[in-house]
């Protein structure tokens, strides 16, 4: 099951042209810079705005056609903005039910003792919206988006309002969202440690098209990417863990075509890791260095190099034995060591996150 | 206080009363739309339900008498079905108050819609609640303090009106003789004290109506700030 997605819009100063189909699964993230039309996509999508002519179905169901426009209301969606937008007059139990009370009874796939558990908010729901601090807000609302038992939740900056303690305390629940409940999400940020830590797919927009759309770790890959201000380039590579040694507190993890250490955070050995090494930890090498305190040195072939903002930085994807990474390196270097396409070398990994 | 004045008193509340409820269900969605619309012609709309408030009451009155009258468009329309023309009538007054009292229903609706805020319906509407619901367990509640002030204001507007109604309804006791009419009256005829029990009521009754509206929207503000 997929959704698709075509609008066409174009306003004053703003145009809006995509044409989109992505899995009905996981998280797809929607990924790009302020005006690059992302939240004007998503708002296509709930229906809160028009677009004529635009074409959007959720598999078999047609919410968007030639000659049909689904309101906003009969749409199973679930939708949580940047500020909760939570209603002031009803308590968090008010709030919770007022979306519950209407939905039939065979559309109840969650149930709100459900929604409340996994968003943590037992202890809230007899208190007022203001009496909720930023964090505690937004866990309330996603809890509302998901007592309509929705089948396509959106999120529009869910975290963007929110500074970095209460980001650390929501993310944990939207990844456990993530694992319990299968409901596709449509996820609007700015934010790539966002993408990194959740998404599954990603879709780029920019200026109102779509630049790129797929798997997360193929789309990170990508060295054409258009990059913000911060140096944050880099990918993620889905991981096993593999082995574990005690002695120094790391953990194996296997990746096609080679293995990384990161540091032990205790998963059962056989779990999924995800990682993500960015482009400016990784230095590349022509011969193996023994006497590196770096310990993730791996083989491989230089695929393509791009230049990348500054005229002194160039971005090297280097392919390990089909895993794929980023490397900044100056053009200084690029020059010294001669590096092109087809090139082999040594991809020093000066540090590995895991993050999930 | 004497039959007449009483009557007078009588007059007076059935019209404000009846013009409030008037102007509660057409100001609503009025207000409504003006406070949602993108559409150029709301800037002419809005001038017009202003007017009211700078225009000089005789004036309104006049244009209402003419307009009301056995000549004018909607007396003349009314006659042409058979029915009787409307000036000098309880419903001319009506229909008068209606007109000059729309500004103090339609601007506090309008300013409490506009701060209700899209994204609350947006949130409301992705939570399955139709068009009329929305706006019935959302908009309402969140607006309660606008519909508070409008009602006061309209009905007290329409209270103290004495310019309209004395152009379009003149002072037909039983039918369009008002308080403020009836105060005139006392005063031209030097019957000082019968003037300072109606206008001393009229007065008091105004200051414990918006004594009681200012504690009302004071404790709603404390709650909900």
């Amino acid at each position: 099951m997929s959704i698709a997605a075509r609008f066409c819009i174009d306003w004053p100063g703003f145009s809006l042209d995509v044409d989109l189909s992505i899995p009905a699964t996981g998280v797809t993230a929607l990924f790009g810079p302020s005006g690059s039309g992302k939240t004007t996509l998503l708002r296509c999508v709930a229906g809160f705005e028009r677009a004529p002519g635009g074409l959007l179905t959720l598999g078999s169901e047609v919410w968007q056609d030639q000659t049909r426009f689904l309101p906003t209301h009969r749409r199973a969606i679930g939708c949580v903005f940047q500020d909760a937008a939570l209603f002031p007059h009803l308590t968090v139990q008010g709030n919770l039910e007022f979306g519950l009370r209407r939905i039939a009874a065979a559309e109840r796939r969650v149930s709100l003792e459900q929604a409340i558990t996994l968003l943590g908010i037992g202890h809230l729901l007899a208190r007022k919206p203001e009496r909720l601090s930023g964090g505690e807000r937004q866990r309330v609302a996603i809890a509302r988006a998901l007592a309509v038992s929705p089948r396509l939740l959106l999120l529009d900056e869910p975290l963007a309002a929110l500074d970095l303690a209460r980001k650390r305390e929501i993310l944990p629940y939207l990844e456990q969202l993530h694992e319990t409940l299968q409901i596709p999400v449509l996820y609007v940020t700015h934010a790539p440690d966002e993408v990194a830590r959740l998404a599954d797919h990603l879709v780029v927009l920019e200026q109102g098209r779509v630049f790129a759309s797929g798997a997360l770790a193929e789309v990170m890959s990508r060295l054409d990417l258009p990059r913000g201000e911060e140096d944050d380039a880099g990918v993620v590579l889905e991981a096993t863990a593999a082995e574990r040694d005690a002695d120094w507190h790391l953990l194996r993890a296997a990746v096609p075509g080679g293995s990384l250490w990161v540091q032990d955070n205790g998963v059962a050995i056989g779990r999924r890791l995800r990682l993500r090494v960015l482009a400016r930890d990784v230095s590349l090498a022509l011969t193996h260095c023994d006497d590196v305190s770096i310990l993730n040195l791996l083989p491989g072939t230089v695929t393509a190099i791009a230049e990348s903002g500054h005229p002194a930085a160039r971005l090297a994807q280097i392919d390990i034995g089909g895993t794929l990474l980023l490397a900044r390196l100056t053009a200084r270097s690029v020059h010294a060591l001669d590096l092109r396409a087809g090139k082999r070398v040594w991809a020093q990994l000066k540090s590995v996150a895991v993050i999930e | 206080m004497s039959a007449a004045d009483l009557q007078a008193l009588r007059t007076t509340l059935a019209l404000a009363a009846l013009t409030t409820l008037i102007l509660l269900l057409i100001g609503t969605p009025l207000a409504w739309w003006l406070a949602r619309t993108r559409a150029r012609a709301a800037l002419l709309l809005e001038a017009v339900v202003a007017l009211p408030l700078v225009l000089p009451p005789t004036v309104l009155g006049f244009y209402m008498l003419v307009a009301l009258g056995p000549k004018g468009p909607i007396g003349g329309l009314l006659q042409s079905f058979g029915l009787p023309h409307l000036a000098f009538t309880f419903a001319g007054l009506v229909f008068a108050s209606t007109l000059y009292s729309l500004p103090f229903m339609v601007q506090p609706l309008k300013d409490a819609f506009a701060a209700v805020g899209r994204q609350m319906t947006e949130s409301a509407a992705t939570l399955r609640a139709g068009p009329w619901d929305r706006f019935f367990s959302i908009v309402v509640p969140l607006s309660r303090r606008g519909f508070l002030s409008a009602i006061t204001l309209s009905f007290a507007h329409t209270v103290g009106e004495f310019g309209v109604v004395l152009m379009v309804g003149g002072n037909i006791p039983g039918e369009t003789r008002v308080l403020s009419i009836a105060i005139y009256d006392h005063a031209e005829a030097m019957d000082y004290a019968s003037a300072h029990l109606l206008a001393g009521s009229l007065l008091a009754a105004s200051f414990l109506l918006l004594l009681a509206v200012y504690a009302i929207n004071r404790r709603y503000r404390l709650v909900h700030p």
